[in-house]
């Protein structure tokens, strides 16, 4: 049947209920659901376009903040970290995110149709609109692998890419997940359930703290700190890619943010997507406003920052808090981020603030759900921000027992994330090796890792392409040879 | 010959290349150059941290005259290219051996300009 018709068939059951509601009224219940179902679906589907368009945006973010000799090696990244996320979801990752005990998931190895995932009267078989759940994971934990690189730019071996990928993947992104969205430990402190809508900690958090491990490991990029420590710029070559990563991640983060309610019902989304764009305009103007008034200029890639930072910081609370309290948390995190990347900068080698926008904007959105959740958007056993235990009507002990299970959100994802990150590294330097040679530093990631420029005319000169065939096109013309024209003279 | 090598900060080329254009002048070459003299560096600002760019963008113009054209040329540069602040540049005048034109292989002082006849 094709889907016209399907979709005319049920056209005239509505129709005939309308007619007679007695006789039809629940086939058309089951009808709608299944329908609801599809346009859930249908929604899902958009916000996971959007979201694995936020490749681009990191893409183009990072290669910004490189150097020209060190464009092709972001591009080829990118590339090898989604292909290889992607098997080791599928294969490993998503069974581990999901249903399963406190600590990982058990169902769904090798996800394929029609699998059983889960047990007893909760199992259920992998439909088409699980998949599509499936591939939206895949896409957040894309994400959180792609925040991991952006302290390791310029320096790291490419090999680290493609085992740290596989392992974040299977392993790592997907034991957070699990702990928070999967009904692990974090689903239930004391009969509290940790809040992190779209991923601050989840997603934001855990992808910087795999940053942090690599960056400690790796040490910084040569040049970066004087003899007496005193940190040196390396700016980026392309404030105008910076731009558009930003601009990228930005309007993708509707998806990322938006599409975490995975339905249609109420609209609901709308309230997550405003909350989004609020945070991210307060970001802009905090980062900028601060940067501007302890450097007295105004820092191009710093607002970017800003907008980044404004973002993470409001993927936790998006769904669960009112519109007034968005631009507080976007524009926190506008300070967090330009006063983490100062303060780091001074002894970590971060060449696009990852550590800032997605660490400690992850961290601040994260406890700010604690602070600012709205009564009337909390999930069942959770109990709303302190500011409502302070200004409102809920008891103040049970919204600071909020703050801490979100407090404890925060230090068990660090802990965890950071201690397998660092293992994986220190396997990684122990055996294949982390960084390229000094020379292959100097000459660049893109000639030395890759054997080709990202920029090959700002590197070989015109005359060095080989001009096969080449005939002067003057032939005819009389040319007075050099030995001619001695002759001519004497 | 002489060869006349000037830097020069980019704003003066335009006058200068026009005005010898005027004069019967229209072979030159640019090169853009960097380098260091009186005036001081930039500093840049980058993400909280400076970087100090000890050298700055010039324009290197090469002329190659006959002798008697060389005091017009200087004369032009120096008319255009002074502004009197630190950072207006050199003018360095080099004697020159030969002069080749590819297409045609003539030599001479009549090779290095295209006089208005």
């Amino acid at each position: 049947m094709s889907v016209k018709k399907l979709g005319m068939a049920s056209l005239l059951t509505l129709f005939a209920a309308m007619a007679v509601p007695s006789m039809a009224s629940a086939d058309v219940a089951e009808d709608l659901a299944a329908k609801a179902m599809e346009l859930d679906m249908v929604w899902v589907a958009v916000a996971t376009i959007l979201v694995f368009l936020m490749q681009a945006g990191f893409m183009f973010l990072e290669i910004g903040f490189s150097r020209m000799k060190n464009a092709g090696t972001g591009v080829a990244k990118i590339f090898m970290n989604l292909a290889i996320v992607t098997i080791a979801w599928w294969a490993v990752g998503y069974a581990i995110s999901g249903t399963g005990n406190d600590f990982f998931g058990e169902y769904g190895f090798f996800f394929h149709f029609d699998q059983t995932i889960g047990s007893g009267e909760e199992a259920f078989n992998v439909a088409a609109s699980d998949t599509m759940l499936m591939l939206f994971g895949l896409a957040f934990c894309a994400v959180s692998l792609a925040i991991v690189w952006g302290t390791t730019l310029e320096r790291i071996k490419f090999g680290a890419y493609v085992v740290y990928a596989a392992v974040f993947g299977a392993i790592i992104y997907p034991l957070i997940a699990h702990a928070v969205w999967g009904g692990g430990l974090l689903a239930d402190v004391g009969g509290k359930p940790v809040m992190d809508f779209a991923g601050s900690s989840v997603v934001h958090l855990t992808g910087a703290v795999g940053g942090l491990a690599a960056l400690l490991l790796l040490g910084a990029r040569k040049g970066k700190y004087a003899a007496d420590g005193t940190p040196r710029a390396i700016p980026g070559h392309s404030m105008p890619l910076v731009g558009l990563g930003v601009i990228i991640l930005w309007i993708g983060w509707f998806g990322f943010n938006g599409g975490s309610t995975f339905a249609t019902e109420g609209s609901f989304f709308g309230e997550a997507m405003l909350n989004t764009q609020l945070a991210a305009a307060a970001g802009v103007i905090g980062a900028s406003l601060l940067v501007y008034l302890k450097t007295k200029a105004l820092d191009v890639g710093m607002a970017g920052n800003g907008a980044i930072a404004g973002l993470v910081g409001i993927t936790a609370p998006a769904g669960f808090v009112e519109y007034w309290a968005a631009p507080i948390i976007g524009l926190v995190a506008g300070f967090v981020v330009v006063l983490c990347v100062l303060g780091f900068e001074k002894i970590l080698d971060d060449p696009i603030g990852a550590l800032s926008a997605h660490g400690a904007a992850g961290i601040w959105g994260t406890l700010a759900v604690g602070i600012f959740a709205s009564p009337r958007l909390v999930v069942d056993g959770a109990a709303p921000g302190i500011w409502y235990g302070i200004f409102g009507d809920a008891s103040f002990g049970s919204t600071l027992g909020q703050l801490a299970v979100q407090g404890l959100a925060v230090v068990l994802t660090f802990v965890v994330v950071f201690v397998l990150s660092y293992a994986t590294f220190a396997i990684i330097k122990a055996t294949i090796g982390l960084r390229v040679s000094e020379a292959e530093e100097d000459a660049g990631l893109d000639i030395s890792s890759h054997g080709m420029y990202g920029y090959p005319e700002a590197f070989i000169p015109q005359p060095e392409y080989p001009s096969i065939g080449h005939t002067p096109t003057m032939a005819g013309t009389p040319i007075a040879t050099p030995g001619e024209a001695t002759a001519e003279q004497a | 010959m002489k060869k006349i090598e000037a830097f020069i900060r980019h704003e003066a080329f335009e006058p200068i290349r026009s005005e010898l254009l005027e004069k019967g002048f229209p072979s030159i070459s640019i090169v853009e150059a960097k380098g260091s003299g009186r005036q001081k560096g930039i500093v840049e600002q980058y993400r909280g941290s400076t970087v100090t760019v000890n050298v700055r963008p010039k324009l290197k113009l090469e002329i190659v005259v006959a002798d008697s054209d060389k005091d017009l040329i200087v004369e032009t540069i120096l008319r255009h290219a002074r502004t009197g602040e630190i950072g207006d540049g050199k003018i360095f005048v080099i004697p020159v051996e030969e002069a080749i034109r590819i297409r045609t292989g003539e030599r001479g002082d009549e090779v290095t300009q295209v006089h208005v006849e």
